[in-house]
C-alpha cells in the first residue's frame, strides 16, 4: 500500500510520478511476497491448475466427451486413469478439461466482480446523493443468500457459461462495490486528496489517479478469494443441474453424474471433488497470503474469515 | 436501545423494497416471451394471450411492479401451475425438512466449531491449535456437497449404519428422522463449523490480551481458569454474529444439502420448480429465503446490541 500512497503524493507535488517512480518499496513487497509460505504454496498448486486447463488438449488421454458404453464404469487402470463414468467417458479427461470451465468462470467472475465494484464504489463513495440510493440497492442484493440469488438468475437465463459468469459476477459484486466504497470514504478525506482538489483536478482524474491506486490492494486480495467463491459457485450450479449445459465438462457437472452411480462407482464424483477442494485450498492460501503482505489490516474485513459466501 | 431498535427495524423496508423488486425482475430477464417459455411449445396463441394477461404481463411495466407489491404484501405469492395449489401452501408443505435441516446443521457447526476455536485460541501457536486450524482451513475449502457423496459412500453404502437418502419427520418417526438426518446435518454443518472455529480462535486471541485479562493472571488465578473463565465468555459475543451468518449461509447451502439426499425440503422445490418452469414457485422460494436471511440478520443485530451495549451508541 504504501508503494501506490508515495507515487501518489509525489505527483501531487508536481513532480512527475512515472519518472521518479520509488521503486524500492515495490521491490521490497515482492520479496516479502516471495518469502510468505502460503503465496508460495498456493501460487504453485494455482499455477498447475491454469498449466492443466492451458494443455488439457495435450495431456488428456482420451477425448472427454466421447461416449464409450462398453466401457462404462470402470475402476481406475492404466487405461483410464480415473476409471470411466457411466457413459464409458474418462474421468481423467473430464477433470484435466473441466479445469477450463472452472478457470474461465473464476477468472472472468473476478475481472467483471472488480471492474463493476470499482465502478459502484467509486460513484458512491465520491457522489454523496447517489450513495444512498446505489448502497440500498446492493444492500438489497446482498440480502439473498449468494447460491439462491444464482440459482435464482439460471432458472430465468438457462444453463450455459456466460449465463454462469454473469449469475455470479451479480452475486458477488456488491461486495466489492462495498469494499471500494469503504476505500474510497476513507481516503477522500485525506490531505493529498484534499489538495488535489484544490488544484482544480476534476473528480474523474482525481479518482483515476489518486484514489484508484489505493484501492489495487484489497481488490487483489477480495478479488482473489471471489475467485475461490466463483469455481465453488459454479461446481454447485453445474452439481444441481442448473449451470453449464451437462454435455460441457465441468467439476460439477462431472460430480453430479457421479452421484447416480455412487454405489457402484465411487470413483467418478471422488476426483473431481478432490481437484476443486484442491483449487479451492490454492486460492485461499494465495488470498490469505496476498492480505497477510500487501495490508495486513484487511484481516478480519477480507476473505474466509467473513462468511463462505461462495455456500 | 428503543431508538437503535426502531432504527434498525425501518433499515429493514428500503432492503425488502429491493428483494421484491429483484425477484419481481427474474420473470423479465426470461429470455424472449416468458410467458412462451412458460407454457412450453404446444401452447396455442389465444392459451398465450391468456395467461399473458391473468399474469398481468400485458400492463405497462411499472404498473406490473405496483401490482407485484400489493400481492406481496397480501401474503400472495401467487399460483403453481404445475402443483395446482397457491404458492405459500406449496411453500409451507416444504417448510419443515429444511428447518429440520438447518436447525440440526446448526447445532452440529456449533458444536464442533466453538470448542475447536475456543481451544485452538486458548492455546495459541500450540500443536492443538495448528492441527485445528488446518483442519479450519480443509473445512473452509471441502464442498459441502462433495463431501455429503462420500459420507453417502463411507456410511451408508460401506458400512451400511446410516440410511442413504430420504426423510422421516420428526413428528411422526423421531428415531428414524434422526437416522436420516446425521449425514445431512453433519455435511452441511462441518463447513460452517470451521468458519465458526476460526472466528472463535481470533476472538479468543484477542480477548486474551486484554487489560482485565491480565489483571486476572496477576491475582494468581491459573491460565486455565483465566482463559476458559474470563476469556471465553467475552469470546463469545463475536460468536453470537457468527452464529447468525451461519444460519444465514445455511439457507443456501440447504438447498444444494437436500438435493444430494433427497431431502423434500425448499431447496428440491426450486430445483423441480425451476425444471418445469413453474416461475411463480422459483420467485416464492426466492423470496422467502432472502425475507428469512433479512430476519436473521435483524434478530442478530438484535441480540447483539443486547449483549454489547457500545453497539446501541454507534
Amino acid at each position: 500500500m504504501t508503494t501506490t500512497g508515495a507515487v501518489v503524493e509525489k505527483s501531487v507535488a508536481g513532480a512527475d510520478a512515472r519518472v521518479a517512480e520509488p521503486t524500492a518499496p515495490r521491490v521490497r513487497w515482492f520479496r516479502r511476497l516471495l518469502r510468505n509460505r502460503n503465496v508460495i504454496v498456493g501460487a504453485t498448486m494455482f499455477l498447475v491448475f491454469l498449466l492443466a486447463a492451458l494443455l488439457a488438449g495435450q495431456i488428456s488421454t482420451h477425448v472427454p466427451t466421447r461416449l464409450n458404453p462398453p466401457q462404462r464404469l470402470k475402476p481406475p487402470s492404466a487405461a483410464n486413469f480415473l476409471g470411466t463414468d457411466e457413459f464409458g467417458r474418462d474421468v481423467y479427461s473430464l477433470v484435466v478439461h473441466g479445469s477450463r470451465v472452472s478457470l474461465l468462470v473464476g477468472g472472468v467472475t473476478m475481472l467483471f466482480t472488480s471492474l463493476g465494484g470499482t465502478l459502484i464504489g467509486l460513484v458512491a463513495g465520491y457522489y454523496r446523493r447517489l450513495d444512498l440510493v446505489v448502497m440500498r440497492f446492493m444492500d438489497g442484493l446482498m440480502a439473498f443468500p449468494a447460491i439462491i440469488l444464482a440459482i435464482a438468475f439460471m432458472a430465468a437465463r438457462g444453463p450455459g457459461v456466460w449465463n454462469v459468469i454473469l449469475a455470479l459476477s451479480l452475486v458477488y459484486m456488491p461486495r466489492t462495490a462495498l469494499l471500494v466504497r469503504s476505500t474510497v470514504l476513507s481516503l477522500r478525506e485525506l490531505d493529498y486528496v484534499a489538495a488535489a482538489r484544490a488544484l482544480g483536478r476534476r473528480d474523474l482524474a482525481v479518482a483515476v489517479r489518486h484514489i484508484l491506486p489505493n484501492c489495487l490492494a484489497p481488490l487483489l486480495v477480495q478479488g482473489t478469494f471471489i475467485f475461490a467463491y466463483a469455481v465453488l459457485a459454479e461446481a454447485i450450479l453445474g452439481f444441481l443441474g442448473v449451470g453449464v449445459p451437462p454435455y460441457v465438462p465441468s467439476w460439477g457437472n462431472v460430480i453430479a453424474s457421479g452421484k447416480n452411480v455412487i454405489r457402484e462407482a465411487f470413483w467418478v464424483s471422488l476426483f473431481p471433488g478432490i481437484t476443486l477442494t484442491v483449487a479451492g485450498l490454492s486460492l485461499n492460501l494465495l488470498g490469505d497470503g496476498l492480505r497477510d503482505t500487501l495490508d495486513p489490516r484487511l484481516r478480519g474485513s477480507v476473505g474466509t474469515g467473513t462468511g463462505r459466501q461462495g455456500a | 436501545m428503543t431508538a437503535y431498535l426502531i432504527r434498525r427495524l425501518l433499515a429493514v423496508i428500503p432492503v425488502m423494497a429491493v428483494v421484491v423488486t429483484v425477484v419481481f425482475l427474474l420473470i423479465h430477464l426470461i429470455p424472449g416471451d416468458p410467458v412462451a417459455v412458460m407454457l412450453g411449445p404446444e401452447a396455442t396463441p389465444a392459451q398465450i394471450e391468456g395467461t399473458r394477461a391473468a399474469l398481468g404481463l400485458d400492463r405497462p411495466l411499472l404498473e406490473q411492479l405496483l401490482l407485484f407489491y400489493k400481492r406481496i404484501l397480501r401474503g400472495d405469492l401467487g399460483r403453481s401451475y404445475f402443483l395446482d395449489r397457491p404458492v405459500t401452501q406449496a411453500l409451507w408443505e416444504r417448510a419443515e425438512p429444511t428447518l429440520v435441516l438447518m436447525t440440526a446443521s446448526l447445532l452440529v457447526a456449533v458444536l464442533i466449531g466453538v470448542p475447536s476455536g475456543i481451544v485452538a485460541g486458548a492455546n495459541q501457536g500450540s500443536w492443538w491449535d495448528r492441527l485445528l486450524m488446518l483442519g479450519a482451513l480443509l473445512g473452509v475449502c471441502v464442498p459441502g456437497f462433495w463431501l455429503s457423496l462420500n459420507f453417502i459412500y463411507l456410511f451408508a453404502v460401506r458400512l451400511g449404519w446410516l440410511p442413504a437418502a430420504g426423510y422421516a419427520s420428526i413428528l411422526t418417526d423421531p428415531w428414524a428422522a434422526v437416522r436420516y438426518m446425521v449425514l445431512p446435518a453433519v455435511s452441511l454443518g462441518f463447513n460452517q463449523s470451521a468458519l465458526i472455529a476460526r472466528i472463535a480462535r481470533s476472538c479468543m486471541v484477542e480477548v486474551l490480551q486484554q487489560d482485565y485479562i491480565r489483571t486476572a493472571r496477576s491475582k494468581g488465578l491459573s491460565q486455565r481458569t483465566v482463559a476458559y473463565v474470563h476469556g471465553f465468555r467475552n469470546a463469545l459475543v463475536p460468536v453470537v454474529t457468527v452464529v447468525g451468518i451461519t444460519m444465514a449461509i445455511l439457507i443456501g447451502g440447504a438447498v444444494v444439502t437436500e438435493i444430494v439426499f433427497n431431502i423434500p425440503g425448499m431447496g428440491r422445490l426450486i430445483i423441480s420448480a425451476i425444471l418445469r418452469r413453474d416461475y411463480p414457485v422459483v420467485q416464492g422460494v426466492v423470496l422467502v429465503t432472502a425475507a428469512t436471511y433479512v430476519l436473521i440478520n435483524l434478530a442478530v443485530d438484535m441480540v447483539y446490541a443486547f449483549i454489547d451495549p457500545r453497539i446501541r451508541y454507534d
